[in-house]
């Protein structure tokens, strides 16, 4: 009982991970591919301005998703990390460039040197997805079973593949979404436009891999297939085909919406997964109930979520609050060149 | 050289590879930890006089510290979020088998560091369109959330030195656990009072030292001065109070570790009247080698009298202890702390001497030397005493219950060898180019201070985030999207 409401807490930090982190990956993402200097310039100007102040908050989700998994299921925590150990090893190279890149273009103001930090950033974006992703794929395959140690085959096969570029197109979509949102809010319709038109094609690569992973763990983890072709997890994949459907229609007018329904369509694709795959944390071989940790830290662990929704739930609101009303920005070096200290002082 | 292939020898091969890059890893983290920890703190201070005496200076020099702490936050949230997947990556033995009973810590280092994250991004970019009060009281919590964050972390450090709080089933797994025994353990205050202390002093001293070295270079104005004195005073006052932390904590590790404690001090065999030696090497047959050596001093320092019994590393078998090389690491590291922090106190008294008589700074450029020395040393302590923590606790992960080798990922030596290389390569750049970045900004506020212009190679692209730049709505300037044939930049470029 306890550790299925952990186990329940857990998809819902991945989900949120995945939509929170994944607008951010996105926004990498459209960055890479924005092009040359000059013709990628607004663009990623918009890029910059979405993303600063709420990605580390973003970042913060996959910290909390470790902690839930090592805490509630000790073993599930140990057996995923020991099998899926290249790709986990690659993510955190990745997460480290990346939060490098962009922390780090920010304040440079030469333009060799912020191409390549933003370079370092783009591509680490378009990495840390695909290898997060390919674990889970992993997971959802049932390669990751307790005991099995780390080897080529048990993460770079169809079904974690295919999931890894699933990921990438899953973050390209809400990456551009929230992108013609902010170019709304900040009246740049051009590049609302520019996005649009993106969050279309990624939507239909999104749709094209989903139909391929289908087929694949059809055949690769009959499992997952059957729960998402049956029952609960048929509606909640059926719910997120409508929220996507939604969101292709409202990025043209309203994209303010369109953000809550990308949302929507990649938490319930993922809740759809989780559903397919209960009782099991990896399919076939290892139940929530058989990984699950002593009793009183899990529902200490009930707790903490408990308080952490009252204290962060405010704090979050406040943050996307201010920040959509434009009311947080980055100094500018006219700040901190402050004209009290133009009198002879000087650091 | 020799002790460090000695440091390595025992244990299945991928136990060095993953020892040394958790070392690595961690040791880099920390040296962001103290201004995550402190600096908001620091600022806000700088903040409240700001805003309460309506000096600009002040002002100027809590944006600026905030502009740092930007950069500083994203290395350090970059660099804690490795360490969360080192655990697994090296380390599943251990959150298999105890996961359940230390992780919740992390829970609540997770939701203290949302928070934290949450409001740290309101700071950061509040400070141009939130009210001045608004701002600043939005950002008091900080330092406490930051405190939250300390407590899960060492509520986790402390249990692997002194686990609690379950029972063994037969398999040996550990059942009946009580959270409140193992989040609380006896190592627990001792750690965490003398690691937050440490924390607000190194982010003071390394913060006084930089406005010290201004001072050194002959800028001797209002700015430097209140750049120094506030967080030098924060530092000082601390100085004194962690000497007593860090001679309790060493006291509890006497009673609880014995054989950290042993480590530390060089005490080969179980003995009272133990002399202490400053430095000296321990050798494999229990003698030590240089170092200077004061009779019954250690023995009397453990508890008060000469006749106290100090535990030595013989009382458990060789398997079971810091091997002679680990135990002069540890005693090494200890002495390193111990020293500076005893000679920091020198400093804070000169300080507060001068002060207390002239209500002024001392004149002396050696003050200043000094000063911008204690940065430096304390950042060096920190490494040293944590070094002293966790090689003090070797050859066990989890203190008399699990082996660091017992722990180790299964994945081949290999592998790891090629990740601890990769991870070594990023993180020089990552923290070349973070201290470069640094650098860079405070050169340009320098110039700017002396009215200079901004220099040329400031290209194009420089305006955009730091640059002055006109409002969002202006930039929407073009139609298309990108930018006209003929060259010219959309509205925002500027300083061509
Ligand atoms: C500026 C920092 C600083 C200063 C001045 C000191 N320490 Fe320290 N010390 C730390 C910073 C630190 C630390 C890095 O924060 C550690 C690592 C783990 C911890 O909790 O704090 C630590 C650990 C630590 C330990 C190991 C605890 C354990 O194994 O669990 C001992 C025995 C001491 N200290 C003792 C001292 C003594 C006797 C000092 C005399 C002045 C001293 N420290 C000054
Ligand atoms: C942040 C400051 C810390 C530093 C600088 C630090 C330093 C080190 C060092 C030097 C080692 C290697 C020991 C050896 O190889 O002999 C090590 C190992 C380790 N540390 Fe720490 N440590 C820190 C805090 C922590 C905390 C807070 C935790 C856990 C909550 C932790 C967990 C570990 C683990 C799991 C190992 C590997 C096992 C071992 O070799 O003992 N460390 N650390
Ligand atoms: C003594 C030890 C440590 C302390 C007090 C500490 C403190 C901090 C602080 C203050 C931050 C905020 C970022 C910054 O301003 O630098 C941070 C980031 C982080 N630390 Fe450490 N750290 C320690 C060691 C560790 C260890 C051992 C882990 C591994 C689990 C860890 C995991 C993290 C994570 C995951 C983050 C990123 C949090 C975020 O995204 O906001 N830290 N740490």
């Amino acid at each position: 009982m306890t550790a299925g409401v952990v186990a329940w807490i857990l998809l819902v930090a991945v989900a949120a991970y995945a939509c929170g982190g994944g607008v951010d990956y996105g926004a990498g993402f459209w960055d890479l591919v924005a092009g040359g200097t000059h013709r990628g310039e607004r663009p990623r100007w918009l890029i910059d301005h979405a993303m600063e102040p709420v990605w580390e908050v973003n970042n913060v989700w996959l910290i909390f998703v470790f902690i839930l998994m090592w805490t509630g299921f000790p073993i599930f925590f140990e057996a995923v990390f020991t099998a899926m150990w290249l790709p986990l090893a690659l993510a955190a190279v990745g997460l480290v460039l990346r939060g490098a890149g962009f922390a780090l273009r920010k304040p440079t103001t030469r333009l060799a040197r912020r191409r390549i930090y933003g370079a370092i950033f783009a591509v680490s974006s378009l990495l840390t997805p695909f290898f997060l992703g390919a674990a889970v794929g992993g997971v959802a395959s049932g390669r990751a079973a307790p005991g099995v140690t780390a080897s080529a085959d048990v993460w770079a096969n169809t079904t974690s593949i295919i999931a890894g570029l699933l990921a990438v197109a899953a973050t390209a979509f809400l990456g551009a979404v929230f992108l013609t949102a902010d170019a709304r809010r900040f009246d740049a319709p051009d590049l609302a436009k520019y996005f649009r038109l993106r969050s279309w094609c990624a939507l239909v690569v999104v749709a094209v891999l989903a139909l391929i992973g289908l087929a694949t763990t059809h055949k690769h983890s009959s499992y997952v297939y059957h729960g998402l072709t049956h029952g609960l997890g048929l509606l909640l994949v059926l719910l997120s085909l409508v929220a996507a459907l939604a969101t292709a229609w409202l990025v043209v007018g309203r994209a303010g919406w369109a953000r809550f329904t990308s949302v929507a369509a990649v938490a319930l694709t993922i809740g759809a997964w989780g559903t397919a795959q209960r009782p099991y944390l990896v399919p076939t071989s290892l139940t929530v109930q058989q990984a699950a940790g002593a009793t009183r830290p899990l529902q200490w662990l009930i707790l903490v979520t408990v308080i952490a929704i009252v204290l962060v739930g405010p704090a979050l609101f406040l943050l996307y609050r201010l920040d959509t009303r434009g009311l947080l920005e980055a100094q500018t070096d006219a700040d901190v060149e402050g004209p009290g200290a133009a009198e002879g002082t000087s650091s | 050289m020799n002790s460090l292939t000695a440091l390595l020898a025992s244990g299945p091969e991928q136990l060095a590879p993953a020892r040394q890059m958790m070392a690595f890893t961690l040791g880099c983290h920390i040296l962001l930890v103290p201004f995550g920890v402190a600096l908001p703190f620091i600022t806000l201070i700088m903040h409240h006089r700001a805003l309460r005496k309506n000096d600009p200076v002040a002002l100027l020099l809590a944006r600026r510290w905030s502009a740092v702490m930007a950069v500083q936050f994203a290395v350090g949230i970059v660099t804690g979020t490795v360490l969360s997947l080192e655990f697994g990556l090296l380390w599943p033995g251990m959150m298999g088998l105890w996961g359940d009973v230390f992780g919740l810590g992390f829970g609540v280092e997770a939701w203290a560091f949302f928070l934290e994250a949450v409001l740290i991004a309101i700071y950061l970019y509040g400070w141009r369109r939130l009210k001045p009060w608004t701002h600043f009281w939005l950002a008091v919590p900080l330092p406490f959330t930051a405190l939250m964050g300390a407590f899960g972390i060492i509520g986790a450090n402390s249990w692997m030195n002194t686990p609690q709080g379950f029972t063994l089933d037969a398999n040996g797994r550990p059942t009946d656990v009580s959270v409140q025994q193992a989040v609380f353990t006896p190592m627990f205050g001792p750690e965490y009072w003398h690691f937050v202390v440490a924390m607000f002093l190194t982010a003071g001293y390394v913060v006084a030292g930089v406005y010290a070295m201004g001072w050194l270079r002959g800028r001797r104005d209002r700015y430097h001065k209140l750049g120094f004195c506030v967080p030098f005073t924060v530092a000082a006052i601390l100085t004194p109070l962690q000497f007593f932390l860090g001679d309790n904590i060493a006291r509890q590790v006497y009673h609880k570790q014995p054989v950290k404690f042993a480590a530390a001090e060089i005490v080969w065999n179980t003995d009272t009247h133990v002399p202490e030696y400053l430095f000296g090497r321990l050798q494999s047959d229990g003698s030590v080698k240089g170092g200077l050596k004061i009779p019954n001093l250690d023995s009397f320092l453990a508890g008060f009298s000469a006749k106290t019994q100090v535990t030595g590393l013989t009382s458990v078998p060789a398997a079971d202890r810091p091997t002679p090389a680990e135990a002069t690491l540890v005693h090494w590291t200890f002495d390193i702390m111990a020293t500076i922090g005893s000679v920091l106190i020198l400093l804070a008294l000169w300080y507060a001497l001068y002060w207390w008589r002239r209500r002024d700074l001392p004149k002396t450029p050696w003050f200043f030397r000094c000063a911008a020395l204690a940065g430096v040393a304390s950042v060096i302590t920190v490494e040293c005493g944590w070094i002293t923590t966790e090689v003090g606790r070797q050859p066990w992960i989890v203190y008399q219950y699990m082996r660091v080798s017992d722990a180790v990922t299964p994945t081949e030596a290999g592998s790891l060898w090629t990740m601890f290389a990769i991870i070594v390569v990023v993180y020089v750049l990552v923290f070349g180019a973070f201290v470069g970045v640094v650098r860079m900004m405070s050169r340009r506020w320098r110039r700017s201070d002396l009215g200079l212009a901004r220099r040329p190679d400031e290209g194009p692209e420089s305006d955009t985030p730091y640059g002055p730049r006109p409002e969002p709505v202006a930039v929407a300037s073009a139609s298309t999207g990108l930018p006209p044939e003929d060259g010219t930049r959309p509205a925002e470029g500027g300083t061509e």
